[in-house]
């Protein structure tokens, strides 16, 4: 009963993995010193954002999570899109893509 | 025409010169300055004979002309008009403000002719005039207030009108600082007689201090006393009595015709004024009016013994002004207002003669005012002379000059009066002593004798502009006495002429009681005082004209008497060393200790908290990017357990 329990996956499977990777993107944005690396973070975030609206709507049988999934998606590609775009351009400028580059805004 | 119209005119034509000049002020054409100015003050003068005239119409009994402009202040309890009146006492005084003040103004386009700023000097001069108009006209204490500080403000900015002698500069702030201790008392005072009465106004302050000595005598401590004590404080500053006469001398530092203006004539009479004005409340506190007796007593004496040994003509005119002012405050103290605003009539004309009679002097001799430097100028100015002779006679008081009327009835009143005393008599007759002999050592050595005018200097006559007020004050100095001539004498005089001017005061103001004594008294008495002048007029002619050795052989034999004498009796330096050099050395000593080691301090500890503090969180905004990502995610972490906790 408990292994059928364990093997059978539910909502709270696909939450735990979405918790997880949540946190591994977050400690990549707040841990690594690389800005493409820390891009790659933010869309683990999103995307495990992502499973989770998908798990809650397959459980509840409501579209709605789909399709906030789909908005969440086009963000992500957009953002993505300006980020890589960003990290190019500060490439160019300073001839390194280390975070601690960019203090300049520091007062 | 009515009342408000002509108060109207006879207050704003000076204000009206004042703004003309006064926007103008870099003009040099001084004749125009001169004669818009003398024009407005002709136009004052036209309506105070007018208003005087109407008053002279007027019931004996209720002879006064009040106009009620609105009102000044309204709060609840206190009430202050714009509200101004003639009556016998302020009509004497607008009659010499502006008649004196009109011929000053006229003596001043002669005198001011080679100065660079003529236009901005009558601005001066007429702003003047409106607040000693303002003084003397108004209704309460505040009005009279406002034209005090006013006078004030003109003669500080009238001694330093060459300020760029840094000596004159000082003169005039000098006069300024002095003036404001006697303004702190005036201001005082002013408070003392409305806590006990709730009142401002003169007449009725004058009636409820009747009514208040009527209930007994009042102690030291009363408000009307204190408040008597106050204004005479303002009194001593504004009118250059002991302790707070030192500014009046200094003052000599500007023009000429506002030494005759303002030291001399009008605003230092303003004390003894405004204590004739509050007669009636003098009269409720007699404890006061000793005091002001003997101030006054010692003030003729000591500024007549200084005045013996300067050599500079306005220093000796100014102690002679000082000593004047002793007299007349000897007079309002021993109860003899009546005798007081007389002599301060008398004193207006013959002083004013005098100054501007040594301005003439001055500008004939290329501003030399050293007298040991003049003699014999007799001949080559003989109006300046024949006037200031007539000046002179006026003040040392020869029988049948102004002069004489005046100060003998002071000196009558000190004898008689039941506030008086006869060793204030002695005092006061010792001072008239000393007064026939500075005045006539200044007549000999200016304008007798031999001549000691260095050479290349040509002393001239002045200019009709400057001889002619002299000529009218000169004739002033000789008639204007008679109107005032005492009871005693007018019995022997054919036709008995009455004594005018008691008979026109003498509703106005309180009178003292008179001791009883026989004509005899009052003969012998001026008969005494009349040798000790003639004797001591004698003495100075003989010291400093036929025998010219004798100021030698007395300083010789008195060598530390007259140099205490001749060094004012080292008042400023003992004023310096005293009261002056210690309270700015407390003030160092605040500033060092209370003000950096204390106030900074305590400053600075609490500015260097805010900055500490703030640092601390500034140290949170270091510029690393991850760092804020680190705070976002620490606050959603808190938040959510937080809200999932509980």
């Amino acid at each position: 009963m408990l292994s059928s329990e364990l093997l059978h996956i539910g909502l709270n499977h696909y939450l735990g993995l979405s918790a997880v990777i949540f946190v591994i993107g977050m400690l990549t944005v707040l841990l690594r010193r690389n800005l493409i690396v820390m891009l790659m973070g933010v869309e683990l975030m999103l995307n495990a954002v992502n499973i989770t609206f998908v798990a809650f709507s397959s459980f509840n049988q409501n579209m709605n999570g789909q399709v906030m999934v789909f908005f969440v998606m086009a963000i992500a590609a957009a953002e993505a899109a300006v980020g890589l775009a960003l990290a190019v351009t500060i490439f160019k400028h300073y001839k390194e893509i280390d975070i601690s580059a960019f203090e300049q805004l520091k007062s | 025409m009515n009342d408000s119209f002509l108060f109207a005119v006879l207050l704003l034509a000076p204000i009206f010169g004042f703004l003309f000049n006064g926007l103008r002020f870099k003009n040099k054409n001084y004749k125009l300055a001169g004669a818009v100015a003398s024009v407005a003050i002709g136009v004052s003068f036209i309506c105070s004979v007018v208003l005087v005239i109407k008053l002279v119409a007027m019931p004996e009994a209720s002879r006064a002309i009040h106009v009620h402009f609105y009102n000044w202040i309204e709060v609840a309890g206190f009430n202050a008009n714009a509200a101004f009146v003639v009556d016998q006492i302020s009509a004497i005084m607008i009659l010499v403000i502006t008649g004196v003040g009109l011929l000053i103004h006229i003596f001043s386009i002669g005198y001011m002719s080679h100065d660079d700023r003529p236009s901005k000097y009558f601005a001066y001069l007429n702003l003047f005039i409106f607040n000693m108009l303002l003084l003397v006209l108004g209704d309460n204490l505040l009005i009279m207030f406002v034209g005090w500080e006013g006078v004030g403000l003109c003669s500080y900015l009238l001694i330093g009108f060459w300020f760029t002698d840094q000596e004159k500069a000082a003169a005039g702030m000098k006069a300024f600082i002095v003036n404001r201790i006697g303004d702190a008392g005036f201001l005082l005072g002013i408070f003392f007689l409305y806590v006990q009465f709730s009142t401002i106004e003169f007449s009725s302050l004058n009636t409820l201090a009747t009514d208040l000595a009527a209930s007994g005598p009042l102690g030291w401590s009363h408000p009307l006393v204190l408040a008597c004590i106050c204004l005479f404080v303002g009194a001593c500053g504004k009118s250059a009595q002991i302790p707070l006469y030192v500014w009046l001398p200094d003052a000599m530092a500007g023009p000429t015709p506002v030494s005759a203006l303002i030291h001399a004539a009008t605003m230092v009479t303003a004390g003894v004024y405004m204590i004739v004005r509050l007669s009636f409340v003098y009269m409720a506190a007699p404890q006061v009016m000793t005091i002001i007796a003997v101030v006054g007593g010692l003030t003729a004496f000591f500024a007549a013994t200084i005045g013996m040994t300067q050599w500079d003509i306005k220093k000796i005119l100014a102690y002679s002004t000082v000593s004047q002012l002793g007299y007349m405050f000897l007079g309002v103290g021993v109860g003899a207002f009546m005798p007081a605003m007389f002599h301060l009539m008398t004193h207006a004309f013959f002083k004013a003669l005098m100054f501007l009679g040594s301005g003439s002097v001055i500008h004939a001799m290329g501003e030399e005012q050293d007298i040991r430097k003049m003699g014999a100028l007799k001949k080559a100015m003989p109006i300046t002379s024949a006037t200031f002779t007539l000046g002179w006679l006026a003040i040392i008081g020869v029988p049948g000059f102004s002069g004489f009327f005046s100060k003998d009835e002071i000196l009558w009143f000190t004898y008689a009066s039941t506030q008086g005393s006869k060793w204030l008599w002695v005092v006061g007759v010792l001072g008239a002593g000393m007064t026939a002999f500075y005045m006539t050592r200044l007549m000999c050595l200016v304008f007798w004798g031999k001549s000691r005018v260095p050479e290349g200097t040509h002393p001239h006559e002045s200019p009709a502009s400057m001889t002619f007020p002299l000529i009218v004050l000169g004739v002033l100095s000789v008639v204007g006495g008679w109107i005032g001539i005492p009871h005693v004498i007018s019995a022997i005089l054919p036709g008995h002429p009455p004594n005018i001017l008691g008979h026109w005061l003498e509703p106005a103001l309180a009178t003292a009681n008179l001791i009883t004594t026989s004509a005899v008294v009052e003969w012998s008495l001026m008969g005494i005082s009349v040798s000790v002048v003639a004797i001591s007029g004698y003495f100075a002619y003989t010291a400093y004209i036929v025998k010219t050795d004798i100021p030698e052989k007395c300083v010789k034999a008195f060598p530390r008497l007259h140099g205490l004498v001749l060094n004012k009796y080292l008042i400023d330096e003992l004023y310096f060393g005293r009261i002056i050099n210690p309270l700015i050395d407390i003030s160092k000593g605040l500033w060092v200790y209370v003000d950096v080691n204390f106030v900074d301090k305590l400053t600075y500890i609490a500015s260097d908290f805010v900055k500490s503090i703030g640092r601390l969180f500034g140290s949170l905004q270091n510029g690393n990017l991850q760092q804020y990502a680190m705070y976002i995610a620490i606050g959603v972490v808190v938040m959510l357990s937080f809200i999932l906790m509980g």
